[in-house]
């Protein structure tokens, strides 16, 4: 289709408009975190650090226990990121191959589940935790992640499956193979690629996840890199904004990472989930 | 490719995964159940029992037993001005970063879906609020709104525009600062959902249509919008329950602040349970706002789509 070359220009503006509104925070923050105390204090801060420096993050360690922190939701993230998928495809599955009530009551769950204030499951949660012993703990933590990934992990997994033949599985039921043996030696490698985006996308959910964390982790000692951000920021906003910087960038580093990688995947395995009906 | 395939699948008349259905077998029972049981006991449960809680007078650690109090929780709420102030906020602010953010997205989107040059860096960038936590959203625009070392009021005053100010502190430009920071960490989402759109009203349409000689406009209105339509508005119904149920941006931000002006429903009820420990009164807040919530969409939504069917 052709454009005209002033349309043409306008595009490219307005294209140029938003990677400026896009990319600016991100710069500022990755800016800030590289600039000595001297310069963070001048009235007239530079784009660019004169005079970069690693002391921002030397300090951020100093400061906070951030490898322990990392360690906790490493853990908290990876657990429920594997908890969750390996519980959720062979549900997917069913959801996907099986129109019945259990698999249409599901499918509800999962849309319902988008609607609730998280406040109105985590009193309750926040009650049974207590009583198990489990609060104020990482696997308390990762029971909840689990259940709080598991809508989108359903929704991505419904989808991939879909995306399976089920010709194919019926052929080789006609070949004489079980059902276990269709779905371990047909079905599973097809759907891999799917499962370990979805887990991946878990585990990004869970390592970003604040709120719960906030509620149910009180020692500092177990508490996850988010949580413990967040006492970057000191009592009435008074921030030491050098090593907060600092220690914000490096706690992105592992989501844009692992996004990076499976992006194409997870949009399309969103999609493939909310177009299927 | 995973897209493709899949819209291609459940566009033909569904094989045997759908239609009629298949009974499921004792099989199925085995597989389901693994997710079920968490599911029944770590969320259906918690919620029905929150509902409970929202008619009880629990609190967090008192040795009393809990009450059972009726409605009175309910009555509570209904003259604590506190809280409708901080419901009138959470709609202004979802439908604040909702709207704009859905017109941005599709102008986003319908540049992504042309030919032009810096797509790959658009769409690059575009991922980066995808994938930040959103505290570290919240921590980066506070680097840029300080009043001092920010570079927004750096750029305000380089421009000569006057001396900035303290966004997130000054009561008549807390609430907006906080929207565009909302408006920007959802974006991505929107954007993604929006081109996949695009990508799948046919090409050839667009075509006839500028063989016809229909304008820009014309094209956007007849095709490409009625294609559109069914994404863009699920997509917009979900980003207005997420953004009015949103916690994790505004605490980092502002903490609710200044004097309550940024304090969404959910800040208000976390402070009620968790620092208060009302938790019966905290309950009742989340049903009233999961009742609103959904009467409202249920209108929106549900006479739109019904309305876009007809047609």
């Amino acid at each position: 289709m052709r454009t005209s070359r002033r349309a043409r220009a306008g595009q490219y503006a307005a294209l140029l408009a938003y990677l400026v509104f896009l990319a600016f925070p991100f710069l500022w923050l990755i800016s800030t975190a590289f600039k000595p105390a001297r310069e963070l204090a001048s009235l007239h801060p530079t784009w660019l650090p004169q005079d970069p420096t690693l002391d921002n993050f030397r300090q951020a360690f100093d400061e906070q226990p951030l490898l322990r922190a990392a360690a906790n939701s490493l853990v908290a993230a990876l657990g429920a990121a594997v908890i969750a998928v390996l519980i959720a495809t062979p549900m997917a599955y069913v959801m996907a191959r099986h129109r019945t009530r259990l698999a249409k009551a599901a499918t509800g769950w999962v849309v319902v589940s988008q609607a609730f204030p998280f406040v109105l499951v985590i009193i309750p949660l926040f009650l049974v935790l207590k009583n198990l012993r489990l609060i104020d703990s990482v696997p308390g933590l990762i029971m909840v992640y689990v259940v709080w990934a598991l809508p989108f992990a359903l929704w991505m997994l419904v989808g991939y499956v879909r995306a399976v033949p089920a010709e194919m599985e019926e052929a080789a039921a006609v070949d004489g193979a079980g059902k276990v043996r269709t779905l371990v030696s047909i079905t599973a490698p097809l759907l891999a690629p799917g499962i370990v985006a979805t887990a991946l996308f878990a585990f990004i959910s869970a390592w970003n996840e604040f709120f719960f964390a906030l509620v149910l982790l009180k020692t500092p000692e177990k508490q996850t890199l988010p949580v413990v951000l967040t006492h970057f920021l000191g009592a009435e906003g008074v921030a030491d904004l050098g090593p907060l910087a600092a220690a914000a960038f490096l706690a992105t580093i592992p989501s844009l990472v692992v996004f990076a990688l499976i992006q194409k995947r997870i949009t399309g395995g969103m999609l493939a989930g909310a177009v299927k009906s | 490719m995973t897209l493709a395939t899949a819209r291609k699948r459940s566009a033909k008349p569904a094989p045997r995964a759908g239609g009629q259905g298949r009974p499921v077998d004792h099989g199925a029972w085995f597989l389901v159940l693994p997710a079920l049981i968490p599911i029944l006991v770590l969320s259906v449960g918690p919620l029905l029992y929150g509902i409970v809680l929202a008619f009880t007078d629990a609190q967090s650690g008192r040795t009393e037993p809990t009450q059972w109090i009726g409605t009175l929780n309910f009555q509570d709420l209904l003259h604590d001005t506190l809280f409708w102030d901080s419901f009138r906020i959470g709609l202004v602010w979802a439908v604040g970063v909702t709207v704009p953010q859905f017109l941005l997205a599709l102008g986003l989107a319908l540049l992504l879906n042309e030919e032009l040059r810096l797509r790959w860096l658009a769409r690059a960038l575009a991922i980066i609020p995808w994938a930040m936590p959103e505290v570290v959203v919240g921590i980066m625009w506070r680097l840029v709104y300080n009043p001092d070392a920010g570079i927004l009021n750096e750029t305000i005053r380089d421009l000569s525009l006057g001396d900035g100010r303290d966004w997130l502190s000054g009561l008549a430009t807390a609430l907006p600062a906080v929207i565009v920071v909302g408006i920007w960490a959802g974006m991505p989402q929107t954007t993604v959902a929006l081109l996949a759109g695009l990508q799948n009203t046919p090409r050839e349409l667009h075509e006839a249509a500028a063989m016809d000689g229909a304008g820009a406009w014309r094209r956007f209105r007849t095709v490409t919008w009625p294609a559109l339509k069914p994404v863009a508005l699920a997509i917009t119904a979900l980003n207005f329950i997420w953004n009015f149920n949103s916690f994790a941006l505004v605490y980092v931000l502002t903490s609710g602040g200044p004097g309550g002006r940024t304090r969404l429903p959910m800040l208000f009820a976390y402070e009620e349970a968790f620092r208060y420990g009302q938790f019966g009164y905290a309950a009742a807040m989340g049903c009233v706002m999961v009742a609103v919530i959904s009467v409202i969409l249920a209108v929106q939504l549900v006479g739109r789509l019904r309305g876009g069917e007809d047609a």
